[in-house]
């Protein structure tokens, strides 16, 4: 019995004459469990403790359902937008050759690095009815600060580098060869790029869409400047959660985080098998 | 076919090259350069004087004081369980090891709204736990220890994710020959390992302490808004500008961006400058 539990045991690590193992991954367990495992699975089980009745009420109740609209359809068109422009900007960088380049490239991780909180109030400037965009545009009815608008406005912002950082590589990648194939078969440029490039370059856009619209699904700081907050018009769910703590109902805000949190690992793990898709085509050609 | 690399037929033709050109330029100046700049004129909209004050104020240098005392304990702690996560993770193959990665990403899939709910109701008042650390006066949430924790979570990933992927190109046969020369496991890892991977844990540490000065929305939960007492320099910038304080709002935020720039410039550093380097170590 000890004997086949050892076996049983041994398969789970293959030997290795470094040291460290049970040190670091111990820690790391450990860690990983006090930091992220434990808080987590305290929001499921304070959701728990709230009656079915009650928590459907909350998740479903009008105010509530107008904010997964706004966060989930402004998210969904954010990363529509994002995959179009961070195509032809990852298309340039990669291909083209142009005076400060250096500088484009290094601009595309600024929403990574700008805190929130400033790109909200640096956006919400801009379109202000003052602002030096907003001057133009609201003269000609469009209003982007305190609308809807805004919102997308800032979540193309937070969202702009994933397609950028996740489809450039592969562009970088790509073998030349096979757009020469095709030219000398007869094919146009355009034929070339829907038929040769575009089909290698879709699990990593696919990827940089889901990353974009995860990312927007749950951002706070630079929307809430912008957005103007009106219940059911520009009320996105992240901030439907801190008005709920602000009033103590914890419940409440438990529940639709919970709604949330549910839909962001479904995000991650479709995001994972797209990965493990991309890694696997590129290992295929 | 001014923009091209290499003249090569195949490419775009001129004026679809113009084209692509302006659409992507004309992005980036209008979503990424626009703001930056405009986080600048309005911090000097009322001169230097207006703006060297608002820095002044002790509740910005308190504000500011605090963001450095959240990130030196965090980053550190990241760090340390970044440098552990991927010497287990890059240097042993184990049962589990892909779902494990998977648990290490996922403060990056959570809002940061639920970063901050989470520690809310396991310290709160509202919890057993909480209940009890306010029997024994122990403040977590709406206290300075809470915005470390939060700030924590949220920049937990960064190093390992950093570290994971270059550790396991490098694979073990470097660490192996120094075992067998009769190193030791630490002597190992601070001559053989270290070395290979100082520009990503550079890198890694960088983006994590990026994040950690500049979070708002975990930080914001936590923090209860107590001016003078839990107010990061993110926090002390959204109070501001909610009192329609935008002089000063836009000053201290002008601090958060040159973090931001000085980030971004010495990522590209590394980049451009160990390109060789680090690609030579990948091998």
């Amino acid at each position: 019995m000890a004997s086949a539990l050892a076996v049983r045991l041994r398969k789970l690590k293959e030997p290795s004459i470094i040291p460290g193992f049970g040190i670091t991954l111990g820690f790391t367990l450990a860690y990983l469990a006090i930091v992220v495992i434990i808080p987590l699975s305290g929001l499921f089980f304070k959701a728990a403790t709230v009656s079915f009745g009650e928590f459907w009420q909350t998740v479903t109740s009008a105010r509530v359902v107008h904010a997964y609209q706004i966060s989930f359809g402004l998210s969904l068109l954010a990363a529509f937008i994002n995959c179009f422009f961070g195509l032809i900007i990852a298309w340039i960088l990669a291909r083209y050759h142009f005076p400060f380049k250096k500088i484009v490239d290094a601009m595309v991780d600024l929403p990574f690095a700008l805190p929130t909180a400033v790109a909200g109030i640096a956006l919400t400037a801009l379109y202000a009815p003052q602002g030096w965009i907003g001057q133009y545009l609201v003269p000609m009815g469009i209003k982007v600060a305190f609308s809807p608008l805004g919102i997308l406005m800032a979540l193309i912002f937070v969202g702009l580098p994933f397609v950028v950082r996740t489809v450039e590589p592969i562009l970088q990648d790509a073998e030349r060869e096979l757009e020469e194939a095709a030219l000398s078969l007869g094919a146009t440029r355009w034929q070339t790029f829907w038929k040769v490039i575009f089909p290698s370059i879709v699990p990593a856009l696919l990827t940089g869409f889901a990353m974009s619209f995860a990312r927007g699904l749950g951002e706070y700081g630079s929307v809430i400047f912008i957005a103007g907050n009106i219940p059911k018009v520009s009320e996105i769910v992240p901030l439907i959660i801190v008005i709920k703590l602000e009033q103590y109902d914890y419940a409440g805000a438990t529940a639709v985080a919970c709604v949330m949190l549910v839909a962001s690992f479904i995000l991650l793990f479709i995001i994972n098998w797209l990965q493990q898709w991309a890694g696997k085509d590129k290992a295929a050609t | 076919m001014i923009f091209s690399k290499n003249p090569s037929p195949i490419t775009e033709s001129l004026w679809i090259q113009a084209l692509l050109m302006f659409l992507g330029l004309g992005f980036m100046a209008i979503l990424v350069v626009l703001p930056l700049a405009s986080v600048f004129a309005e911090a000097f909209r009322q001169g230097w004087v207006a703006y060297r004050d608002a820095l002044a104020h002790p509740q910005a240098i308190y504000a500011i004081k605090l963001t450095l005392l959240v990130a030196a304990i965090a980053v550190p702690l990241n760090v340390a369980f970044g440098l552990a996560a991927s010497w287990a993770i890059a240097k042993f193959e184990f049962a589990g090891k892909r779902l494990l990665i998977t648990f290490i990403d996922l403060p990056f899939s959570v809002s940061p709204v639920i970063s901050g709910l989470i520690y809310v109701l396991l310290f709160g008042a509202g919890s057993q736990f909480g209940q009890w650390l306010s029997d024994n006066d122990i403040e977590i949430v709406f206290a300075v220890p809470g915005l470390v924790i939060a700030t924590i979570f949220v920049t937990f990933p960064f190093v390992a994710r950093e570290l994971i992927p270059l550790m396991e190109e490098q694979g073990t046969e470097e660490e192996e020959a120094a075992i067998m020369l009769g190193a030791g496991g630490l002597r190992t890892f601070i001559s053989v390992t270290l070395p290979n991977i100082k520009w990503g844990l550079f890198y890694g540490v960088l983006l994590c302490n990026a994040r950690a000065m500049g979070e708002f929305g975990a930080v914001s939960v936590v923090s209860g808004h107590i001016r003078g007492k839990t107010n990061t320099v993110p926090l002390h910038v959204e109070i501001l500008y909610n009192e329609y304080n935008f002089v000063a709002a836009f000053a201290v935020a002008s601090i958060l961006t040159i973090l931001a720039l000085v980030t971004l410039l010495l990522k590209s550093l590394i980049e451009f400058k160990f390109a060789a380097e680090i690609r030579a170590k990948k091998k």
